[in-house]
């Protein structure tokens, strides 16, 4: 019992100068083992008188607690520095690029599309498509232009051979979804579309959107909230929008429509080449021959449609300057998307 | 169409800025493109008259003037122009005057005699072409007037866009009668006499086409004077109009097409033979026009000719040897209703467009003939002298000059505009218009159509008069009410979306390539194929229609190398045509299809540093991600091939259900090098149908008990595919195979030299035990049996 103190700060002693994990255990073992030596003063405890044991054997457990606490203490320590030596010796430079490959980018006219599509089909429209070699008929005859009309020279038509066009708009997949389906029709039309023309503002090729609504009781003012609406919503702008007569043969009533135009707030400017709005499409109430040369009943039914150009609209929500960049496919280009 | 403002004004005058006006007319249809200065800025020039002129003391060429008109005494003034003479009139700018282009007169020196101002060309003051010499002005011009006041320089021309359908519009008459409507003005015609005839010498007129001339008008009017020039008034407004000035005649013609919408024309009376007929061309018949150029006619365009020959295309262009000239003495004039039917895409036909064709196209008022001939009459005679005889009319009755009238219902007018209009405005509406009421009831109106609509024809089109007149940006606007049924939602097909997103996750670009192509480059890629050729391609090198995406895909590669990138990975959807073999284009096969380009670097350059080139199965494990979104990536198949533009060790087929739907594969060396690309170019192209197909999910149990997984590495000819390996594989491994991978192959060193090495990966697993060594292991065996057997396989 002489020799408790000794052995206690003996064990503490090494305790605090050990510097790593398996020297505490040693101690612990040598010390508070089943053989260690303050374990082992327990059992000379039953040489002692009856009265003397108590507070003998008090006085050893609290020398094997204090060490043991100690050692737990100088544990976690020794845990806690071998945690931080390794974050150390890990830290590494968090702003160099990732591994992987970055994602790709989709064309700004599939993005315009699908914004479009997704304005139209979330209130219950359809989507349709329609070929792009394209029969005379459908082209041209069942949208009430018949061979010669005047109205043919709008379109610089590329001709396959004498009943086969290049589609020159996407109106024909009204006329197709009119000859397969009973109104209600509510459908919009996104496609290629071509003209032989080919200049600054012009590619002989590009996209329109097509709309269409077939039922009871359309009418001019439905066509204009439409347009109205749509234009707002795309452009997420709450600009004015204007209708002006105008003539396509497949409408009558014929608009087209314009919106105020963003740069100049409407007073004026060189983008909207100082008349305050900007030209965006075409639109209309179905004639009636239309919807007859498809198997509606235009006295039954009636209907708006509309039209707009893609490429447009993507210019103008991107601030696209240049149409011709649209089809270059040039990288530098297609990655801003 | 481009028209003066004073000439509008003199017909219908409302009290608004030609910008307003402009502004009016373009929102009720008449779209106006712009308004522009008849002339250019200048100022301080004046009428000039050269009173007496000497030679220049020192310079041949330069002679001296004394010039009245810049106030009351008279100038100096050294001119160079070889027609300065005494007595003629001419634009003299005064000092201080500022000329187009910001040009200033000074008082100035010319070889030491002093010159107080400048003699003026038509070029100087950008009024026309001529720049031989001064323009010499009519001799009644006062001196001393201002020229812009003079020439009424201070006007606008009006360029109108006008829509096809209104051909009334073609004309001041028809635009100031919009105009008047619009303003609720009277529109002030010209004061046009019935002529003074003192003969009736006329020629027969004959028409054998009612259905395309049911009236022809022509006069007789001898002893005309085309020595008198046309009035610089005339001259100016068909100048203002586009139009150049010819001679008296002819420029009376132009100006009463401007002025009423009337096409005329006038013959050389002395060249006629006998009389007129309104016929079709005969085969073959030729006639030489007045362009100097020279058709052979078809039998369905309608012409006007004497007893001897065609002497006009009907509506569109007379011929040379009947037009009039500066020896004509003798004119008949031309005053005719074509039907739009019979002139519509004629001149086309010819590489014709005339004023005139495209008002007859259009439609002409059909009771305008009279009026215009006797305005033509009456300008003429007025300028040029002449003896006027009797008009003679040719007329058969035709329905094409019948009244018409079309009925238009109050219900349809709310169905159509979404609201009640007032009774008493549709009337107002309308009646301005020209529309005159026959009758009415409690449904509606019938009103009877003027001439000169001819784009009114049915209800509709009243409806679009009366939107158009009362404003379409005061007409209702409307929410439109739909009746709502919750939409099909499948799980059988993809939308093509997905596609797209997954090829973007993958680092691709998404490129629109034009559909049509450079038939030699496409017949790079499908030599056997034969393309749909365009009957009018913009340009050689877009003349067919692609049957691949790949070739555009190959140009917007090169395009991106020539830019200095060296790392292209792009993609594009959409069609490709295919004509069946010895097919019509009834059958043509326009197929949906999505391809893609693999090019250069597999990852981006970094600092991780692997620089490594893509190759076929960077390409390949793309694909199989799309293929797997089906939810049946398993029914998916790759077989080597062969394909005309790719490398043939490195070309699979893509199939579905056996079936050929794409193909994958390097871009073949030969191509490479012939499109000088440094890397090789691995492409792919599938069709949507195959690869849009899904499948709905359908859980299958999950075992609870555990795998076993035994490695097997095969020493197999290298011509053994891996897909075959694994196919016998699976078809002997019993159904507790769950997985099979094969984690190495390996060719070289310590195998023979023709054969490989290839390390399968079997799990095995049982939904309801725990599976046995022995099952195990006698599995394996019969897998390794079966390779022996069927590709004498070693185990290694």
């Amino acid at each position: 019992m002489e020799n408790l103190q000794a052995l206690t700060d003996e064990a503490l002693a090494l305790v605090n100068t050990a510097e790593e994990l398996s020297v505490l255990e040693q101690v612990r073992v040598d010390y508070l083992g089943k053989k260690g030596q303050l374990t082992a003063l327990l059992k000379t405890l039953n040489k002692l008188s009856h009265e003397e044991r108590p507070a003998a054997g008090a006085k050893i457990n609290a020398a094997k607690s204090q060490v043991q606490e100690t050692i737990q203490l100088k544990k976690e320590t020794l845990e806690a520095e071998a945690i931080n030596q390794k974050l150390a010796s890990e830290t590494i430079d968090v702003t160099l690029a990732g591994r992987s490959n970055r994602s790709g980018h989709l064309h700004p006219v599939t993005k315009t599309l699908q914004r479009i599509e997704d304005i139209f089909t979330a209130v219950g429209y359809t989507v349709a498509q329609g070929p792009e070699i394209e029969d005379d008929y459908h082209n041209f005859e069942a949208l009430n232009i018949p061979a010669h009309h005047p109205a043919r020279a709008m379109h610089d038509t590329f001709y396959v051979d004498d009943t086969h066009v290049l589609r020159t708009h996407t109106s024909p997949v009204q006329i197709r979804t009119m000859e397969h389906q009973e109104p209600p029709i509510r459908v919009i039309c996104p496609g290629r579309v071509y003209r032989c023309d080919s200049d600054l503002t012009h590619t002989p090729m590009f996209h329109q959107v097509e709309g269409l609504v077939v039922d009871k009781g359309i009418s001019f003012a439905d066509l204009k909230g439409t347009i109205d609406q749509f234009l707002k919503r795309f452009f997420e702008l709450d600009a004015p929008v204007r209708f002006r007569p105008s003539y396509f043969p497949f409408t009558e009533p014929s608009a087209e429509f314009d919106i105020q135009c963003s740069n100049c707030k409407g007073s004026g400017c060189r983008v909207c080449k100082n008349t305050s709005w900007i030209e965006v499409g075409g639109c209309g109430v179905v004639h009636p021959n239309v919807l007859t040369a498809s198997g509606v009943n235009p006295e039954i039914y009636s209907g708006f449609a509309f039209g707009v150009g893609v490429e447009r609209l993507a210019m103008m929500r991107y601030g696209v300057n240049d149409l011709r960049l649209f089809f270059d496919n040039d990288l530098k280009f297609l990655e801003q998307f | 169409m481009k028209l003066s403002e004073f000439w509008l004004r003199e017909w219908v005058n409302p009290d608004l800025t030609i910008n307003d006006i402009a502004n009016q007319i373009t929102m009720a249809g008449l779209e106006v493109d712009a308004v522009e200065p008849v002339a250019s800025e200048f100022s301080g020039v004046v009428v000039g008259e050269i009173i007496a002129i000497e030679q220049h003391p020192d310079a041949d060429k330069l002679r001296v003037c004394q010039v009245a008109g810049n106030g009351s005494e008279t100038l100096q003034v050294v001119c160079g122009a070889p027609n300065a003479r005494p007595g003629i009139k001419i634009p003299f700018a005064t000092v201080g005057a500022i000329l187009p282009e910001n040009v200033k007169i000074k008082k100035a020196k010319l070889r030491g005699v002093e010159s107080f101002g400048m003699l003026c060309a038509q070029t100087e003051l950008q009024l026309g072409e001529d720049n031989d010499g001064l323009w010499e002005l009519p001799a009644d011009a006062t001196t001393g007037q201002d020229l812009r006041e003079y020439l009424s320089l201070n006007d606008t021309c009006l360029d109108i866009d006008l829509t096809p359908n209104r051909g009334d519009c073609l004309s001041v008459k028809g635009v100031a009668r919009d105009i008047g409507v619009l303003n609720r003005l009277q529109v002030t015609q010209p004061n046009i006499p019935v002529a003074q005839v003192i003969s009736d010498e006329s020629l027969s007129i004959t028409l054998t086409e009612p259905d395309m001339c049911p009236r022809y008008i022509g006069r007789i009017i001898r002893n005309v004077d085309l020595s008198h020039p046309t009035p610089l008034w005339m001259q100016e407004r068909l100048r203002r109009a586009g139009v150049g000035s010819k001679d008296i005649v002819v420029d009376t013609t132009n100006y009463v097409l401007l002025e009423l919408g009337q096409p005329m024309h006038a013959f050389d009376l002395d060249k006629l033979s006998g009389g007129i007929t309104v016929r079709k061309a005969r085969v073959k018949e030729v006639i030489a026009l007045l362009n100097g150029q020279s058709v052979e006619l078809d039998d369905q365009t309608l012409v006007i000719a004497d007893d001897s020959a065609a002497v006009a295309i009907a509506g569109i262009m007379g011929g040379s040897e009947t037009a009039v000239g500066s020896e004509t003495r003798n004119i008949f004039l031309e005053s005719a209703f074509f039907s739009p039917v019979a002139i519509a895409g004629r001149a086309r036909s010819y590489g014709l467009h005339t004023d005139s064709s495209h008002r007859f196209e259009r439609g002409v008022d059909y009771r305008l003939q009279e009026q215009a001939i006797e305005r033509a009459t009456q300008l003429i005679t007025k300028i040029a002298g002449g003896d006027v005889s009797i008009m003679t009319v040719a007329e058969e009755s035709h329905e094409l000059l019948a009244e018409r009238s079309v009925t238009l219902r109050r219900a349809y007018i709310e169905r159509g505009l979404g609201f009640a209009m007032d009774d008493g405005e549709v009337l107002d509406i309308l009646e301005r218009l020209g529309l005159e009421k026959l009758s009415g009831n409690d449904q509606g109106w019938t009103f009877n159509i003027p001439s000169y609509r001819f784009d009114i024809n049915i209800e509709a089109d009243l409806l679009e008069e009366l939107a158009r007149i009362y404003g379409y940006n005061r007409l209702p606007t409307s929410n439109l009410l739909m009746s709502v049924e919750l939409p099909d939602k499948t799980e059988s097909t993809l939308d093509i979306r997905n596609l797209l997103q997954q090829l973007v996750a993958r680092d691709y670009r998404e490129a629109v390539c034009y559909s049509f192509v450079d038939p030699k480059l496409q017949q790079c890629f499908d030599p056997e194929l034969t393309p749909i050729a365009l009957k009018n391609p913009i340009s050689s090198d877009m003349a067919v229609m692609r049957t691949s995406l790949w070739p555009g895909l190959i140009q917007a590669l090169r395009h991106n190398l020539n830019r200095q990138h060296t790392r292209v990975r792009l993609f594009e959807t959409g069609l490709r045509f295919l004509l069946n073999p010895g097919g019509s284009l009834e059958d043509l096969v326009q197929e949906p299809v999505v391809a893609g380009l693999l090019y250069g670097a597999r990852n981006d350059e970094s600092w991780l540093g692997n620089d490594d080139k893509v190759d076929f199965y960077d390409l390949k494990g793309d694909i199989e991600s799309l293929l797997e979104l089906s939810g049946q990536g398993d029914a998916f198949g790759f077989v080597a091939s062969t394909h005309p533009a790719l490398h043939s060790g490195q070309t699979a087929d893509i199939t579905y259900g056996g079936r050929v739907i794409g193909t994958l594969g390097a871009l073949h060396p030969r191509l490479q090098q012939k499109f000088s690309l440094p890397q090789p170019v691995y492409l792919f192209e599938i069709s949507q149908e195959a690869i849009l197909q899904a499948k709905r999910p359908i859980f299958k149990e999950l075992s609870r008990f555990p795998e076993v997984r035994r490695d097997l590495a095969v020493i197999v000819d290298q011509t053994v595919s891996v897909a075959d390996l694994e196919a016998k594989t699976l078809e002997v491994a019993g159904e507790s195979l769950v997985n099979l991978k094969v984690f190495d192959v390996y060719i070289g060193k310590s195998i023979d030299s023709h054969r490989k090495s290839v390390a399968l990966g079997l799990t095995f697993q049982h939904l309801s035990r725990t599976l046995t060594d022995k099952e195990i292991n006698t599995a394996v065996e019969r897998v390794i049996d079966a390779l022996k057997t069927t590709y004498e396989a070693v185990l290694r």
